[in-house]
């Protein structure tokens, strides 16, 4: 109902005349700025120019050929190239490694991050304030570390040689983990390189869904966890039949929020991997850059069309995010 | 929420403190206890550990025999960094100022642009309303790693077309950082704005007060801690941010920010883990600060109403 009054309102004239003072609407009339229209035309031009309208060239720039040359001047116009880049990525089989990398590391990413960031939530939820503040704070510093800097610490820690996690691998006693550690170099095959990477993601953004689900769980009236006590629901049981459901919402939402950050990261990985060698360890956001500014000559229109993929992926999170967002009411 | 926040924890503490600890009950609590304390060690010791190595002499970096407390402190890696060249002809100074030029360019900016915009949203009811949340709920999404082709492309053509340099330099990155950062510190805004009465605002102009008296005087004092908060959250942003500038300033290292000479020092002088970890240090204590004063809001400005207390 009030929605339809302003839709009628804001199609009269944008200048009404000074004098109005018709109704409740009177003081709103008296600012200095007559219409919100101009309230958010700053930022809209910026987010327009800058991100939205990139996100329709993208899409061009995907179905042609468009390298590094075109931008030479007095180039030729980038070419029309049917598809190309599409056919090429289906049929390569490379990028059906690199995407399925990208999901199966992306998965495990989430998977860790959420079960890790609940339960801490639900320990820090337990414990008394003293110690609960002070664990919180300890995240914090996780969390708060730039990722160029959580990277180079990792990769420090995980250094062939001098490493501490290898040092201390190699002085635990061998039949707990083998032997050889020492001059282990985690950074050049797929498999444990993912692993230190899969590390650093969990060890920066736990905190963020530990924190989450602590506020959540104060949300929670304390009544419901006595009653389902009396029905003789232990901690199992009182979290799926209180907690979950409770939270649902939230675990939606931070869900959405992780995969949407997860698929995207870059910079841990440009920091371990520390080259563009080796094709193996490449995930998708790594190898846009690379087809876009590494390789030679750099290949936009092959660039853009792996950025095409990744932004379908991203979409296709964020609509269930934007569901869940518009069924709580944020939009209005 | 925040009425939730101050009077919940108390009851599940009282509560248990009513019963009179039995064995499993202390058995319980001490579990309790050290895996808080495993929680907190996992998230502190990399910490610790670029700091750690940050103060330690060369040769105990490169000795075998790793320690996991620092034998001698020394603040020589700090020194070369700081009074060193970071890299060939630039010293860490100037990548401090290159950092803050953008990091502050882009948080003023963000602030004027995001306050006008959450006043718009939280105070009047306009057709295009809904529209322009959902876009900024869609737009916070979309990756810049995804958009950074065509932003670099368009950049690189209009300063071929006027002669103003996007590439290379700091105003580029400026303009992106500006814009990531706005859909989040809209809403986080919005919120703050909206909490604001308007019967307060009302009131003050039947007494006569002007338009920007009432913004200046009623809306700004109360809007200030939201406004604060999200200007540290895009500070946050800006100055953390690798990829953008990865791209858009190549070449041109004295022109780099923090972040990046960081990594082009790690890609150059790979073995000098002190050096490489007291720098680190350096961009890391900043934002921490922030943090630990910002926390709660960045919770609640990420998490938008899914807590509803």
């Amino acid at each position: 109902m009030a929605q339809t009054a302003e839709a009628v309102r804001a199609e009269t004239p944008p200048e009404p005349p000074p004098k109005g003072g018709s109704g409740p609407d009177g003081p709103r009339r008296r600012r200095t700025i007559p219409t919100p229209y101009l309230l958010i035309a700053p930022a809209l031009v910026i987010l327009t120019l800058v991100l939205v309208w990139p996100v329709v060239q993208m899409v061009w720039n995907s179905l042609h050929s468009y390298t590094i040359r075109n931008l030479l001047p007095n180039a030729p116009a980038p070419q029309w190239n049917d598809f190309g880049h599409y056919r090429r990525l289906l049929s390569d089989p490379e990028f059906w490694t690199i995407l399925r990398n990208t999901v199966v590391v992306c998965v495990l990413m989430v998977g860790v991050t959420m079960v890790l960031g609940t339960l801490v939530g639900i320990l820090l939820h337990k414990l008394p304030r003293w110690f609960s503040v002070t664990v919180s704070v300890g995240m914090m510093l996780a969390w708060a570390t730039p990722a160029i800097s959580a990277s180079l610490v990792f990769r420090w820690l995980f250094l062939p040689e001098r490493g501490l996690v290898n040092v201390a691998l190699d002085r635990l006693p061998d039949w707990l983990v083998g032997s050889g550690w020492l001059n282990y170099n985690w950074f050049l095959e797929p498999l444990s390189l993912f692993s230190v990477l899969i590390s650093v993601i969990v060890w920066q953004s736990f905190p963020f869904i530990a924190v989450s689900v602590l506020a959540g769980l104060k949300s929670i009236p304390y009544e419901l966890y006595e009653a389902v006590r009396v029905d003789g629901a232990g901690g199992w049981r009182s979290f799926w039949s209180v907690t979950f459901p409770m939270l649902r919402p939230l675990f939606a939402l931070l869900l959405v929020l992780q995969i949407i950050w997860d698929l995207r990261v870059f910079t841990q990985l440009y920091i371990l991997a520390n080259s563009f060698q080796n094709k193996e360890i490449y995930l998708l956001s790594y190898y846009i850059y690379q087809q876009g500014f590494s390789a030679s000559p750099a290949n936009y229109g092959m660039g853009s069309a792996i950025a095409v993929v990744m932004t379908l992926m991203i979409l296709g999170v964020t609509a269930y995010y934007l569901r869940i967002m518009i069924r709580q009411g944020e939009t209005r | 929420m925040t009425a939730t926040t101050g009077a919940a924890p108390a009851t599940p503490t009282t509560y248990r403190r009513r019963r009179r600890p039995s064995l499993p009950v202390l058995l319980n609590r001490a579990g309790l206890y050290a895996a808080g304390a495993a929680v907190f060690l996992f998230a502190v010791f990399p910490v610790y550990w670029m700091v750690a190595t940050a103060f330690k002499p060369v040769g105990e970096i490169f000795s075998k025999d790793t320690r996991l407390f620092p034998g001698t402190l020394t603040l020589e890696h700090f020194d070369r960094v700081i009074n060193g060249e970071l890299i060939p002809g630039v010293n860490f100074w100037e990548f401090l100022v290159n950092s803050l030029i953008v990091t502050l360019g882009a948080v003023a900016a963000g602030a004027v642009l995001s306050l006008l915009a959450a006043v718009a949203v939280a105070r009047f009811r306009f057709r295009m309303r809904s529209a322009f949340i959902i876009l900024l709920m869609v737009i916070q999404m979309v990756p810049a790693e995804a958009l950074i082709i065509s932003i670099f492309i368009n950049f690189r053509r209009f300063q071929d077309a006027t002669g103003i340099q996007m590439l290379g330099n700091l105003s580029g990155i400026l303009v992106v950082y500006t814009a990531v950062s706005l859909p989040i510190t809209i809403m986080m805004l919005r919120g703050f704005v909206a909490a604001v009465p308007k019967e307060l605002e009302e009131a003050a102009a039947i007494d006569g007060a002007s338009p920007w008296t009432v913004f200046w005087r009623i809306l700004m004092p109360l809007v200030a801690p939201g406004l604060v908060a999200a200007s540290i959250f895009a500070f946050i942003t800006a100055w953390n941010e690798f990829i953008v500038a990865l791209t858009f300033l190549g070449r041109s290292t004295e022109e780099y920010t923090l972040p990046l000479s960081l990594s082009y020092y790690f890609g150059r002088f790979g073995t000098e883990w002190g050096s490489i970890m007291a720098a680190s240090t350096l961009l890391t204590l900043p934002v921490m600060a922030f943090f630990l004063f910002v926390q709660r809001r960045m919770v609640s400005g990420l998490t938008m109403g899914a807590v509803k207390g």
